[in-house]
C-alpha cells in the first residue's frame, strides 16, 4: 500500500521535474528578443484590431510604430490624436495632429423615395448583388441596402433602418476605422471631418446620370443643376458628371446650398433649426425636433429622417400645386 | 457509343422548341443602340459624333487595343446620341444610338450572297480582315477572333475544332445556322484552316441535332481534312475544355488553354461570320438570335441587327406573354437576366429567353445536406459546396488552393442542388476576389 | 407586368430535385419494412414508431423555437426520418419513456447541438440508438419473438436475435452445427420472421425500399453494395477456414441490421462522404468494423457502432479523397 503511494508520488514528481527542465531549456534556447516599447505602445492602442490604420492588428501597428523612424504618416483613427500623442511621448517621435473624421452615408435613397423596379433573388450581400447588376432600383450609384457595411462594423456603430432600407451611422460610436468605406461596393460611405458639434454638410447622392433620369430614379437625387455651386461663395462646391461635391476643407458650413437644392439632396446635420418658409414643412420639422430631443443619441438618424420628410412634404406640395 | 466528356455534366430538359423554325429576317428597327463594349477586352473607341450620318457597315467605334474589336454600324442613319444605357451587364455603359434612315434603301435590301468557295487571301490577310470586320467569338464569350488566330510562333497546332454543340437548353440559333448555311460554314472552316496552317478539323455536334450531323457528313464526304463528330447530349459539352476532351480525348491543363494541347476551338456562328467577312467583305453587324420561351406565342429564330432593342424582338414574336417575370439574354444555364427591354442585342446574344412566373423564382436556400450532387456533376472536378463555404466565410486563399479559378461557371452545381443553395453565386464572387488578390500580388 | 421583373444570376433553371423530395423518398422506401414490422409485432410496432416520430418532431420544434430561436424546419422531413430510423433500431415493447430519451438524444445531441440539418457529424438516429443500448442494455436486448397476429406484446415470449444466439452459443463452446439447429432458416430471415429490432426484420422489404431509392437516384450503389460485398467476403473467409466457429456469410448479411444499415443509415447524405472514392473507403470501413465486432467483440451486433465510427472519419475522407481536378493529369505529365 505505502509502496504504491510512494511510487505514484515519485513518478509524478520526476515527470514534473523533467517537464520543468525541458520547458526551461526551450524557453532559453528559443527566446526571441522583443523591444519592450512594443508592448508599451500596444498597451496604449485601443486594442480593437480593426485594421483602420492599415496594419492587420494593433500589435503589428505597434511594431510598425516602434520600427519606423518617421511616424508622421501613421495614424490610429480609433484612438485619435490623444492616443497618438501618448505614443509619441513614449517613443519620443513626432506625430501630426489630424482632424477627427466620421463616416457619412452619401445616399438618401430609401424605399419611399427610390422605387424598386426589379426584384433581386440571390445571396443578400451587397458585394454579390453588385456583381449581378446595377441593383433593384433604377439608380446604379446608390445604396444596395443589403448591409455589408453594418456586418463589417466592429463597433456597433451602424444599423439598418428597416423603414428606409438604408444603413444608419451612429456618429457617437463611429471610430472612423474605415472598414465600411472599404466594404461598400458602391463607395457611398465617405470619411468627413467631424467639425465642432458634429456639424456637417455634404451631398447625399452619388448619381451621375443626367438630371431627368436621376430624378426619375430617385426623388432626392442630385440632378446636377449647379444651383449650389452658384450660391457657394467659397468655391467649396464642384460639379462633375452631373453631380455636386462639397469640399469639406473649404466649406464654412453656411448652409446656403442646403436651402437652394431643389431635390434636398444636400444633407446638413446637427444644425439648430432655421425658420422654414412653408407652414406645412414647419409642422413636420417641429415633429422631427421633438424626436431629436427624444433620441439624443441617434441624432444622425433623425437628421436623415427629417431630410426625407422634408422631401416628402415638398413632393406633396408639388403634387397639390399640380 | 457516342463520344462525350467523362466527368460530371447534367441533362436539363432540352426545350428546343424552335429547332424547326427557319431563321427569319427581322424587320429593320427604327433605332439601334450599339454598345461599345461588346467583346472581352478593351472597349472600342467611338469615332462618330452626334448628328453624324453613318452608312451601313461603317466603322463607328475603333478597336481600342490588341484585345479589342471594331464595331460597325448595323444600319444607315443618323447618330442621335452617345449615352449611358443599360446593356446586358446590368449596368449603364457607353452606347451609340443611331436612328435608322427610313429612306435609305441599303437598310432594307436583302442581298443574296452567292457561295464563294475559292479562298484567295493569304493567312495574314485573312486574320487582318477578321480583325477589320469586328469578328468575335459568337458562342457567348465574345473573345475577339483575330486574337485567337494570332498564334505565337512555335506553338504547334494540329486540330481545329468547330463547336456546333449548342448544349444550352432552348437555344437553336447555331442549329438553324448549321442547317441553313452548311456550305458556307464548311468554306469558313477551310478559311480558318488556311489561316492557322492546320490540316485537320472536326465539327462537334450533339446527337439531338441529327439533321445537322447528316447534312455536314454529306457535304464533307469529299473533304479529307474535315470530320464530323456526333456527341452524346450532355451539358456543358459546349465548354471549350469539355469539347476538346470529348472529341480528341485530350485534357487541357489546369489554367491552360486548348492551345496547350494543340487545339483551337471556334463556334459555328463565328465560322460563318469569318466566311462572310473574308469572302464577302461583310462586317459582323447581325447575328442569329433565338427568341423563345414556353409561353411564347410564336417563338422563332431571327437574323437580328446588332443593337436592336430587345423590345423590338419581343414585339416581333407577338409581345410578352402574360405573367412574364424574367428575361434572359442567352440560355437558361449561363445567360444573364436583363433589367428591362431597352437592353440591346449585342454580338454575344445567342437568344432571348422569356421565363414565366412559375419558373422565374429561385427556391428558398436551405441547409446543405451534403448529398454530394454538386461534386458529382461538376465537369471540372471541383467541390462546389466547399468553394461556396470558403467564399462565404472569406477564406479566399484556401479557395484558390481548392482551384476555384478553374470553375467554368457552367451552373451545373446550382442546377442540381436539392437545397437550392446559391453555389455559383458565391463561387463567382470568390473568383472575383481571388482574381483581385492575384493581380494585386503581381 | 403587374410584378417587377426578377433578376438573379445564372443558372435560371433548376432540376426538380429538392431536399424535401429526397427526404420523403426515403420515407416511402421505408414503408415496406414498416408494414412487415406491423405484421410481425402488431400494435407495439405502431406505438414505437409513432412515439419516436412524434417525439423527434416535437424535440426539433422545441429546440428550434426556444433554444436556438431559429427558423422552424420540422417540415423538411429530416426529423421524420430520424424518428422512423430510430424506431426501426429499437426492440418492440420498449418503455415509452426510453423512446423519448432516445429521441431527445438523437435530435438534441445527435443533430441540433451540431447546428441542425447538414452540420451533424453522426447519424442522429444511431446516436439515439447507441445511447439507449449503452445505457439500458437489458431492455434494449429484450427481443420479443414474433407472434403472428399478435395485437399485444405483453405476453409475448422474449428471445434472442439470431446473431445473439450465435454469439452466446459460441461463447459457451458450442459448434455452429448445433447452434444452427435453433436458428431460423435463411428464408425465414429473408422474409422477416426472426427476433430483432422492428426495422431489421425482413431483408426482402428493406431491399425493395433500397431498390426504390436507387431507382429514384436518392442513393447510389456505392455504399450499400460495398458494405454487403465486403461483409460477405470477410465472413466468407472465416467461414471457409472454420465453419464450426463462424457463421456463414448469408447469415451475417440477412440477420441483424446489415441491410438496414447499408441501405438507410450508412447512406445518410449528411454523414457520408461526398465523392465516389470516399464512399467506397467509407463502406469498406463500416463492413470491416462490423465484422470485427460481430466475430470478436462483446456485442453480437456492430453495424450501428461501425457506422458511427466511420461517420467520425467522413471529414477526413472528404479531405483526402477529393475528386480529380480536370486538367491535373496533364500538368503532372509535363512536370
Amino acid at each position: 500500500m505505502t509502496d504504491s503511494v510512494l511510487y505514484s508520488v515519485l513518478l509524478l514528481a520526476s515527470l514534473g521535474i523533467i517537464a520543468a527542465v525541458v520547458l526551461y531549456v526551450v524557453s532559453k534556447k528559443f527566446y526571441v528578443y522583443e523591444n519592450p516599447l512594443i508592448a508599451d505602445v500596444d498597451e496604449i492602442l485601443p486594442g480593437a484590431n480593426c485594421a483602420g490604420c492599415g496594419s492587420p492588428g494593433c500589435k503589428s501597428f505597434a511594431e510598425k510604430l516602434v520600427g519606423s523612424e518617421d511616424i508622421s504618416d501613421l495614424f490610429c483613427p480609433v484612438g485619435g490624436n490623444d492616443v497618438m500623442k501618448e505614443v509619441a511621448a513614449i517613443l519620443g517621435k513626432e506625430v501630426v495632429e489630424r482632424d477627427p473624421t466620421v463616416a457619412v452615408l452619401r445616399c438618401q435613397g430609401g424605399c419611399d423615395v427610390r422605387p424598386k423596379t426589379t426584384e433581386y433573388q440571390g445571396p443578400r450581400t451587397c458585394a454579390i448583388s453588385a456583381m449581378v447588376y446595377s441593383g433593384e432600383t433604377d439608380c446604379q450609384y446608390g445604396c444596395l441596402g443589403d448591409g455589408d457595411c453594418v456586418k463589417v462594423c466592429k463597433f456597433d456603430a451602424m444599423y439598418m433602418d428597416e423603414a428606409t432600407g438604408l444603413p444608419v451611422i451612429i456618429t457617437d460610436k463611429c471610430t472612423s476605422c474605415g472598414a465600411c468605406v472599404e466594404e461598400c461596393p458602391r463607395d457611398i460611405i465617405e470619411m468627413r471631418p467631424r467639425n465642432k458639434r458634429d456639424l456637417k454638410i455634404f451631398v447625399g447622392c452619388l448619381n451621375e446620370d443626367k438630371g431627368g433620369i436621376a430624378k426619375k430614379a430617385c426623388d432626392v437625387a442630385c440632378i446636377g443643376c449647379s444651383k449650389c455651386e452658384d450660391v457657394c461663395t467659397k468655391g467649396a462646391i464642384t460639379m462633375e458628371n452631373n453631380l455636386a461635391y462639397i469640399d469639406a476643407d473649404l466649406c464654412t458650413l453656411c448652409r446656403k446650398c442646403v436651402e437652394v437644392c431643389p431635390t434636398h439632396s444636400i444633407i446638413a446635420t446637427n444644425f439648430p433649426e432655421k425658420k422654414p418658409k412653408k407652414v406645412v414643412v414647419k409642422k413636420i420639422i417641429e415633429k422631427a425636433v421633438e424626436k431629436v430631443e427624444a433620441e439624443k443619441t441617434e441624432v444622425e438618424k433623425v437628421a436623415v429622417v427629417k431630410e426625407a420628410t422634408v422631401a416628402k412634404v415638398k413632393q406633396e406640395n408639388t403634387k397639390t400645386d399640380a | 457509343m457516342l463520344k462525350t466528356f467523362p466527368k460530371g455534366g447534367i441533362h436539363p430538359p432540352e426545350n428546343k422548341i424552335t429547332s424547326s423554325k427557319e431563321i427569319k429576317r427581322m424587320t429593320v428597327p427604327k433605332v439601334v443602340t450599339v454598345p461599345i463594349a461588346q467583346h472581352i477586352g478593351i472597349p472600342a473607341e467611338i469615332v462618330v459624333d452626334r448628328k453624324d450620318k453613318v452608312e451601313i457597315g461603317q466603322v463607328i467605334a475603333k478597336s481600342g487595343g490588341f484585345v479589342s474589336s471594331n464595331i460597325h454600324s448595323p444600319v444607315a442613319g443618323t447618330v442621335t446620341k452617345i449615352d449611358q444605357i443599360i446593356d446586358t451587364s446590368g449596368y449603364k455603359k457607353q452606347c451609340i444610338v443611331i436612328r435608322t434612315d427610313a429612306k435609305n434603301e441599303t437598310n432594307f435590301e436583302e442581298k443574296e450572297y452567292p457561295l464563294i468557295t475559292e479562298i484567295q487571301l493569304e493567312p495574314k490577310e485573312i486574320v487582318q480582315r477578321i480583325s477589320d470586320y469586328g469578328v468575335v467569338g459568337l458562342g457567348g464569350a465574345t473573345f475577339p477572333s483575330h486574337v485567337k488566330l494570332n498564334v505565337k510562333e512555335g506553338v504547334e497546332l494540329d486540330y481545329l475544332l468547330i463547336n456546333g454543340v449548342e448544349c444550352e437548353p432552348y437555344l437553336t440559333a447555331d442549329h438553324r445556322l448549321m442547317l441553313e448555311k452548311t456550305a458556307e460554314i464548311i468554306v469558313g472552316i477551310k478559311i480558318l484552316m488556311k489561316a492557322l496552317h492546320i490540316s485537320k478539323a472536326v465539327i462537334g455536334i450533339e446527337n439531338n441535332k441529327k439533321d445537322a450531323i447528316k447534312q455536314f457528313k454529306e457535304l464533307t464526304k469529299e473533304e479529307s481534312g474535315i470530320q464530323v463528330a456526333a456527341l452524346q447530349v450532355k451539358y456543358p459539352q459546349g465548354g471549350e475544355k469539355q469539347l476538346v476532351r470529348a472529341i480528341l480525348g485530350r485534357e487541357v491543363p489546369k489554367n491552360g488553354l486548348p492551345l496547350d494541347v494543340g487545339v483551337i476551338v471556334n463556334n459555328v456562328g463565328t465560322v460563318f461570320a469569318v466566311y462572310e467577312a473574308v469572302q464577302h467583305n461583310k462586317p459582323l453587324m447581325e447575328r442569329v438570335v433565338t427568341v423563345t420561351g414556353k409561353k411564347m406565342e410564336n417563338p422563332s429564330n431571327f437574323w437580328v441587327k446588332i443593337g436592336t432593342p430587345i423590345k423590338d424582338l419581343i414585339a416581333e414574336v407577338g409581345g410578352l406573354p402574360e405573367g412574364t417575370r424574367k428575361l434572359v439574354n442567352g440560355g437558361p444555364m449561363m445567360g444573364k437576366a436583363i433589367k428591362n427591354t431597352d437592353v440591346p442585342v449585342t454580338k454575344g446574344t445567342s437568344g432571348i429567353l422569356v421565363i414565366s412566373e412559375e419558373e422565374a423564382s429561385r427556391g428558398k436556400a436551405e441547409n446543405c445536406i451534403r448529398c454530394g450532387e454538386c461534386v458529382t456533376v461538376c465537369p471540372m472536378g471541383l467541390e462546389p459546396h466547399l468553394l461556396m463555404n470558403l467564399s462565404e466565410k472569406g477564406m479566399y486563399e484556401k479557395a484558390a488552393a481548392e482551384d476555384i479559378m478553374t470553375c467554368i461557371e457552367c451552373g451545373s452545381c446550382s442546377y442540381v442542388c436539392p437545397s437550392h443553395r446559391p453555389l455559383l453565386d458565391y463561387i463567382r464572387f470568390g473568383k472575383s476576389i481571388v482574381k483581385k488578390l492575384e493581380t494585386s500580388k503581381n | 407586368m403587374s410584378q417587377p421583373i426578377i433578376i438573379s444570376a445564372s443558372p435560371h433553371v433548376h432540376s426538380a430535385k429538392t431536399s424535401k423530395k429526397v427526404m420523403y423518398d426515403v420515407v416511402i422506401a421505408l414503408i415496406p419494412a414498416f408494414l412487415v414490422s406491423l405484421y410481425v409485432f402488431g400494435i407495439s410496432a405502431l406505438i414505437l414508431t409513432a412515439v419516436a416520430v412524434a417525439s423527434c418532431l416535437l424535440f426539433e420544434y422545441l429546440i428550434q423555437k426556444y433554444l436556438l430561436k431559429s427558423e422552424i424546419t420540422i417540415g423538411d422531413g429530416s426529423a421524420l426520418i430520424t424518428g422512423i430510423l430510430l424506431a426501426f433500431n429499437l426492440p418492440a415493447g420498449l418503455p415509452i419513456w426510453m423512446i423519448l430519451v432516445g429521441s431527445l438524444v438523437a435530435i438534441g445531441i445527435g443533430k441540433m447541438s451540431f447546428g441542425g440539418l447538414g452540420f451533424n457529424i453522426f447519424n442522429p438516429a444511431l446516436v439515439g440508438r447507441v445511447f439507449l443500448l449503452v445505457s439500458f442494455p437489458v431492455q434494449m436486448t429484450m427481443w420479443p419473438t414474433a407472434v403472428e397476429n399478435n395485437t399485444s406484446i405483453a405476453d409475448a415470449v422474449t428471445g434472442a436475435t439470431p446473431l445473439g444466439m450465435i454469439k452466446e452459443g459460441l461463447m459457451f463452446g458450442d459448434t455452429m452445427t448445433n447452434i444452427s439447429a435453433n436458428l431460423p432458416s435463411n428464408m425465414e430471415m429473408f422474409l422477416g420472421i426472426s427476433g430483432g429490432s422492428i426495422g431489421e426484420m425482413s431483408a426482402l422489404a428493406l431491399l425493395l425500399g433500397g431498390i426504390y431509392l436507387l431507382a429514384r437516384k436518392v442513393i447510389t450503389w456505392h455504399i450499400p453494395v460495398t458494405i454487403l460485398v465486403t461483409m460477405a467476403v470477410m465472413t466468407g473467409v472465416f467461414w471457409v477456414i472454420d465453419p464450426e466457429s463462424y457463421a456463414s456469410p448469408l447469415i451475417h448479411i440477412l440477420s441483424g441490421g446489415a441491410i438496414l444499415g447499408a441501405f438507410y443509415m450508412a447512406t445518410d447524405m449528411v454523414t457520408s462522404p461526398m465523392t465516389r472514392k470516399g464512399m467506397l473507403i467509407f463502406a469498406v470501413g463500416i463492413a470491416v468494423i462490423t465484422v470485427v465486432i460481430r466475430l470478436f467483440g462483446a456485442y453480437p451486433e456492430g453495424v450501428s457502432f461501425a457506422i458511427l465510427i466511420m461517420n467520425a472519419f467522413v471529414p477526413l475522407i472528404n479531405t483526402y479523397f477529393k475528386p480529380r481536378r480536370f486538367g491535373s493529369k496533364i500538368k503532372s505529365k509535363i512536370v
